[in-house]
């Protein structure tokens, strides 16, 4: 049967995926899904997204997809399906009654004290229903997990009590973090706890995709600070996932995508993970060495355009310079070289001509940010060869392409 | 755990439910009011119904409740290392100077140096100047308070321009790492870049504004899924209200909106891409980029001469 609430993330995360980034894609092309399954997530999303989406018909299919302006949006929208995991009928009964008898940090009670108090605020119900003593102290433990309750001994029995209330920072705070910091979803969870109220704060280049990445985030950095390795299950990844050492979150505001830094003990070498293809991120034991590893990090990073590594030819770096002209009413395409040129250095020639030079271990990484300053290139050199000559065919290609228009 | 029901749709709305019904009781409206507030399109139909037949023994038959207190649930663990990350993010000096003293004993959920934004800009604010700081809080005050503002701002050129306007939203850009206010002035709405403000001080006079509406375009453009283009370009472009159609296994129509003061960076960045993207519409946009390359040609001309 149908519910509105969902056990796992991994499905609807996949969904939001497809409808927001891709958003062309109608029933038919998800036959690695049921016909049920697609119906059930659609309206899924519809139910926690109502308010963008969006649908196209077409002679013979109807085409759902999420569209977003995220600049206009003071929240991010995807937070909304991270607060829908389903729970039974005992939990949620269970959750208000343990925390309206534990209100107070001075409140202490043994496990059978509060299962009593439990039959008495359930006796003024037609079929009052009951709760073991095991149900009771399970809810407790997984409470003191979360931080949520504290448990004391107190001889041989243990007391449980509620966490100490702490103030929530200023709405206005949790309103800028919620979208800048990563796990926005938790500031999310606290806002929920405010009044409602409007943010003064919008984002432009907001890349809202990220929100849909929590859990993996939430657990690589969990073990990142922790100095303990991670097993990282990745789409089409090998059935047994292996060992890494976190480095570090790696986030692109351009693009969207985020990494996973991680040294590779068995090959030796760093990696990156995409974190919307990771379907699993768990910590394992605790990490020797670490300062090793991020020293080299460190190193690598002086060639890291992004976040292509030396991989197996560490040896291999390549170099590019790319001459540049501008004219004496463009000096911000100047200012541009020196704030977008990263790991590369700039070097003015002369009043309207400027050089920009890298050695990188992966050119490719390039060739986009390259692309942006056509109609000023006055000279281009690549050590690859093969990339040159693929930048100069594809500026061939280009004055092709726009060779009849207009 | 991250997806957890502590921190679910449906418990909010309960918590507001039985909020309202130790007071006294609940009504329908009410409840149905709360629902909609904190969950889904479709919630009512499960808690209402849960709530009313006694699933969820938390309310009685004439809206009362058992319970003798409204509900609050401390935070988690995973909330307050998340508040302690905050917290030692530098842009929160902005706001304040003190930590709560009830984070000391918190580990937090990760540092500065534990993430990095890999492509954003070096010319970025300067979070930690004091005048930028004193700055930011009266624009913050005066947007949550609708007051008008008196503002120096250094334009692109090195002029100084006085301005008065009223704050209404501060946005940030993560890739150019800055924040700018926009509002209206008496003779249009306004942007600024806070990094931009000599002199900022709340207008006493009188200020009668003019606000204008954003102008928003759209462009179209043909995508050749090569190089998996595709998901590259799709992705690149997601935060932008759009429209993707697919025109054959391999080759895309899509429509953007984008709004107009964005049209060079929106320009540079179909660029980008190559010929991977073709623009296809609006003919304006197609002249910017044959311009682009007639200007490219004569430092690489086509191969073809």
């Amino acid at each position: 049967m149908y519910s509105e609430l969902i056990k796992n993330f991994s499905l609807i995360r996949r969904f939001m995926q497809e409808f927001y980034i891709y958003g062309f894609k109608s029933r038919d092309d998800y036959s690695k899904v049921s016909s049920r399954s697609y119906d059930d997530e659609r309206r899924r999303i519809e139910s926690y997204l109502s308010d963008y989406r969006q649908f196209r018909r077409t002679a013979d299919s109807k085409t759902v997809y999420i569209s977003v302006d995220s600049r206009t949006r003071a929240h991010n929208p995807f937070f909304r399906a991270w607060k829908a995991k389903s729970f039974t009928d005992g939990d949620i009964t269970l959750h208000f009654i343990i925390f309206d008898i534990l209100h107070d940090p001075s409140v202490s009670l043994t496990v059978s004290q509060i299962c009593e108090r439990i039959d008495d605020t359930l006796s003024g119900f037609d079929e009052p229903r009951t709760f073991d003593v095991s149900t009771v102290r399970k809810k407790l433990k997984e409470y003191a997990e979360e931080g949520l309750i504290t448990m004391q001994k107190q001889g041989r029995t243990v007391v449980y009590s509620r966490a100490e209330d702490v103030p929530l920072p200023p709405a206005c705070i949790l309103d800028l973090f919620t979208e800048i910091s990563p796990c926005g979803v938790i500031g999310s969870t606290l806002l929920d706890k405010l009044p409602p109220h409007e943010s003064i704060f919008t984002f432009k280049h907001h890349y809202i995709t990220a929100a849909m990445d929590s859990e993996i985030i939430y657990s690589f950095l969990d073990a990142l600070h922790d100095g303990s390795f991670v097993t990282i299950r990745h789409e089409n990844g090998k059935s047994a996932p292996e060992l890494f050492v976190p480095l570090q979150l790696m986030i692109s505001a351009q693009n969207g995508r985020q990494y996973l830094m991680v040294y590779d003990p068995v090959r030796h070498m760093i990696r990156s993970f995409r974190t919307d293809k990771a379907v699993s991120v768990e910590k394992a034991a605790k990490c020797p060495d670490l300062p090793r590893y991020r020293e080299l990090y460190r190193n690598a990073r002086q060639h890291m355009w992004g976040i292509s590594t030396e991989g197996f030819s560490p040896d291999r770096i390549e170099h590019i310079d790319m001459t540049v002209h501008f004219d004496d009413d463009e000096q911000h395409i100047l200012q541009r070289l020196f704030r977008e040129k990263r790991c590369g250095a700039v070097e003015l020639i002369d009043r309207n001509t400027a050089k920009f030079s890298a050695d990188v271990y992966n050119v490719t990484e390039l060739v986009p940010w390259l692309r942006t300053f056509i109609c000023r290139i006055k000279e281009i050199h690549i050590s690859d060869k093969t990339a040159e000559k693929r930048f100069l065919d594809d500026i061939d290609m280009m004055y092709r392409m726009y060779s009849d228009d207009v | 755990m991250l997806f957890s029901e502590l921190y679910s749709a449906y418990y909010n709305a309960v918590a507001k439910i039985l909020s309202s019904a130790v007071n006294g009781g609940i009504t329908d409206r009410q409840l149905r009011e709360a629902v909609s507030l904190s969950a889904f399109d479709e919630s009512i139909l499960t808690i209402e119904t849960a709530l009313k037949d006694q699933q969820w023994q938390l309310l009685y038959k004439d809206g009362t409740t058992p319970l003798e207190h409204a509900p609050a649930m401390p935070l988690t663990t995973l909330q307050k290392r998340w508040i302690k990350s905050v917290y030692l993010d530098p842009r929160i000096r902005l706001f304040t100077d003190d930590t709560p003293s009830w984070l000391d004993d918190v580990e937090p959920l990760f540092t500065d140096e534990d993430v990095c934004v890999f492509d954003k800009y070096a010319d970025g604010d300067d979070f930690t100047d004091e005048t930028y700081i004193r700055f930011f809080h009266m624009i913050l005050h005066a947007a949550e308070n609708s007051l008008p503002l008196k503002l120096s701002v250094r334009n692109r050129h090195g002029h100084i321009r006085n301005t008065v306007m009223v704050p209404k939203v501060i946005e940030y850009s993560e890739k150019d790492d800055k924040f700018r206010i926009m509002g209206d002035s008496s003779t249009s709405t306004v942007t600024v870049n806070i990094g931009r403000i000599t002199q900022c001080s709340v207008y006493e006079g009188n200020v009668s504004l003019s606000p204008s509406e954003q102008e928003y375009e759209t462009v179209e453009f043909d995508l050749f899924d090569t190089r998996k283009a595709l998901e590259r370009v799709l992705m690149h472009f997601a935060h932008f209200e759009k429209e993707v159609e697919r025109l054959d296994e391999s080759h895309y129509h899509v429509i953007l909106r984008y709004e107009h003061s964005d049209r060079t960076e929106l320009l540079i960045r179909i660029l980008s891409f190559g010929p991977m993207i073709k623009v296809t519409a609006p003919k304006s946009f197609i002249l910017l980029i044959k311009m682009r390359l007639e200007r490219q040609k004569q430092y690489l001309p086509p191969a073809s001469l």
